[in-house]
């Protein structure tokens, strides 16, 4: 079965078609990065217009360098939550009438369960049960995979997304946007030792994150040493700032691991592109005799094929969409 | 020749169905702004009401503008949709020419307003000559002072329509002779207008291709305005 995918969630215009859930035959992503590097982040407006302008070409050129045709694809599948809405509508619309046009089958994907998906595409044999790490801009979770249609939360942020933490250190550090690579990159060159910032692990049998502390006290030390005329490496506070968020997420992932008894665990979203939490991940849990799965760098970042994957899934669960499909921001998981 | 021609610019979600100068079938709904869960839904039940297929549309049209930016990207992300699809050629209306064409028939001067916020409106100035319309004054984003300035300047009659009415019709009245407020099922937006406009164009060869078919905002986004685009 193969599926024609959309995302547009957030900055990326992409579309992939994946055969039987696995199998990746083209994923086309077209970056607006370049366009939103200048206002220090994604500008939802100027995301949802161009994802109006780019999607057909991103859809003509799947097409076309796949060599196959509308005839060949099987069912249609989008991205309709979470996201921003704006953007979100523009994937949900074009996805709504091609299905309708093309007379195939609608399946609205959630977009958390795409990334996790993701590892899917990377593992072929990998199946759940399994535990998660989400991480990304938007969301941090401790996910249960129960089965591909079944999730329990067992952990989520209480304030800040750990991306989101990262963006915003990274301004203030000034890199540019997107600031996740940025400061991993930094990370490596810098002393992790050189500041000790909090770690907020909150009850000892939570599973639950809290970030916005652990930035405020990245944002006060650097204007304390602007004030003071303290000099300071970049680098130093990059490298001691990851050290404390993959402190948190890694213990608390192989925490929770033991607890549930799990033996696999997969990283997901946008900040399982971190080196530092890869490598972290794989040696604390390994260590546990847990094994790590994380997808390659072009599956971390949001893309169709992760949603082509997912739905696959769903359809197998008998979870197609009707026409009044809409794009719901705040999707849950659960 | 048939067109289906989608509107959803503003609060009213609209599409219809043309054949030459036929217009076979038409939805408007002017309540709830609920565009990108009803539209396809709407179409599909009007195509089924008129016994047709979508596979049969020769184009696709739709109003690009200016408009509500969501609204706007909600008929083109679908028009274009169906348009991939189906490989059909698309035209694209103007939001405003839209309304012009309501009452095609005014002597004297048209002038839809749709409300920009802001103190501002997104307006044009069309001239009606009984039988068509014609715009004098290109689509455009103003103070609502300075429309009323340019009003000011024309004796002949002035009719003015669109979902700005409603803010912005008293003080017009009040400081412009000669002005007329167009009846409100007449004053909103409806895809069989449109249409009609949508004909001439597939007539007169200027379809556009799916890729190219493109959003007329008039204003940039805040950010850009922020930024000094
Ligand atoms: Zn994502």
């Amino acid at each position: 079965m193969k599926i024609l995918a959309i995302e547009s969630s957030c900055d990326e215009t992409s579309i992939a078609i994946v055969e039987d859930g696995r199998n990746v035959i083209i994923n086309k992503i077209y970056s607006q990065i370049d366009i939103h590097k200048k206002y220090g982040g994604v500008v939802p407006e100027i995301a949802s217009r161009n994802h109006v302008i780019k999607l057909p070409y991103v859809l003509e050129s799947a097409l076309t360098e796949s060599q196959l045709t509308f005839d060949d694809i099987d069912a249609i599948a989008v991205t309709h939550g979470p996201g921003l809405v704006g953007a979100l509508l523009v994937g949900v619309s074009a996805a709504k009438a091609l299905a309708y046009a093309l007379n195939k089958p609608l399946i609205g994907v959630n977009h958390i369960e795409g990334h996790i998906a993701a590892n899917y595409i990377q593992f072929p044999d990998l199946k759940p049960p399994f535990l998660t790490l989400v991480v990304s801009g938007g969301h941090t979770y401790l996910i249960q995979v129960n089965a591909y249609e079944s999730y329990t939360i067992l952990g989520r942020t209480l304030d800040d997304a750990a991306g989101e933490a990262f963006d915003k250190v990274a301004r203030v550090l000034g890199y540019p946007y997107p600031g996740g690579p940025a400061i991993d990159q930094a990370a490596r060159e810098g002393n992790a030792e050189a500041v000790k910032f909090p770690r907020v692990f909150l009850d000892k049998n939570s599973f639950d994150f809290s970030f916005s502390g652990l930035k405020s006290a990245v944002l006060n030390y650097i204007n304390h040493c602007k004030q003071k005329n303290i000099e300071f490496k970049r680098e130093d506070i990059a490298a001691s700032f990851q050290a404390a968020v993959l402190d948190v997420l890694v213990e608390k992932t192989c925490h929770c691991a033991k607890k549930t008894g799990l033996k696999k665990v997969c990283i997901a979203g946008g900040v399982s592109a971190n080196q530092g939490l890869r490598t972290r991940m794989k040696k604390q849990a390994g260590e546990e005799g847990i094994t790590v799965y994380y997808p390659d760098l072009v599956l971390c970042t949001d893309n169709a094929a992760m949603i082509g994957s997912m739905a696959y899934y769903d359809y197998q669960a008998g979870k197609t969409s009707d026409l009044y499909l809409n794009a719901e921001p705040g999707l849950n998981i659960e | 020749m048939k067109l289906l021609m989608i509107d959803t610019a503003t609060i009213v979600a609209s599409a219809a169905i043309i054949d030459e100068e036929k217009l076979i079938g038409e939805t408007i709904v002017n309540y709830e702004k609920k565009h990108s869960e009803k539209l396809l839904p709407a179409i599909d039940h009007l195509l089924k009401d008129v016994g047709l297929s979508i596979q049969t549309m020769d184009a696709f049209g739709v109003v690009s503008g200016p408009g509500s930016f969501t609204g706007l990207r909600i008929g083109m992300a679908t028009a274009k949709g169906f348009a991939q699809a189906l490989n059909k050629p698309m035209v694209t209306v103007s939001t405003l020419e839209s309304l012009a064409v309501n009452i095609y028939y005014a002597d004297g001067i048209i002038c839809p307003i749709l409300d920009a916020q802001r103190s501002q409106v997104y307006t044009g100035v069309y001239q009606a000559d009984g039988t068509q319309v014609e715009q004098i004054i290109p689509d455009t984003v103003c103070d609502i002072n300075e429309l009323i300035v340019y009003l000011n300047k024309r004796s002949e009659k002035k009719y003015i329509l669109g979902d700005g009415c409603q803010k912005y019709y008293k003080e017009i009245e009040d400081k412009v002779d000669n002005v007329y407020q167009v009846m409100p099922y007449l004053a909103m937006n409806r895809a069989s207008s449109a249409a009609q406009i949508g004909i001439r164009k597939m007539k007169e060869g200027k379809t556009v291709d799916f890729k190219e078919a493109s959003l007329m905002y008039i204003r940039p986004s805040s950010a850009e305005e922020r930024f000094g685009k």
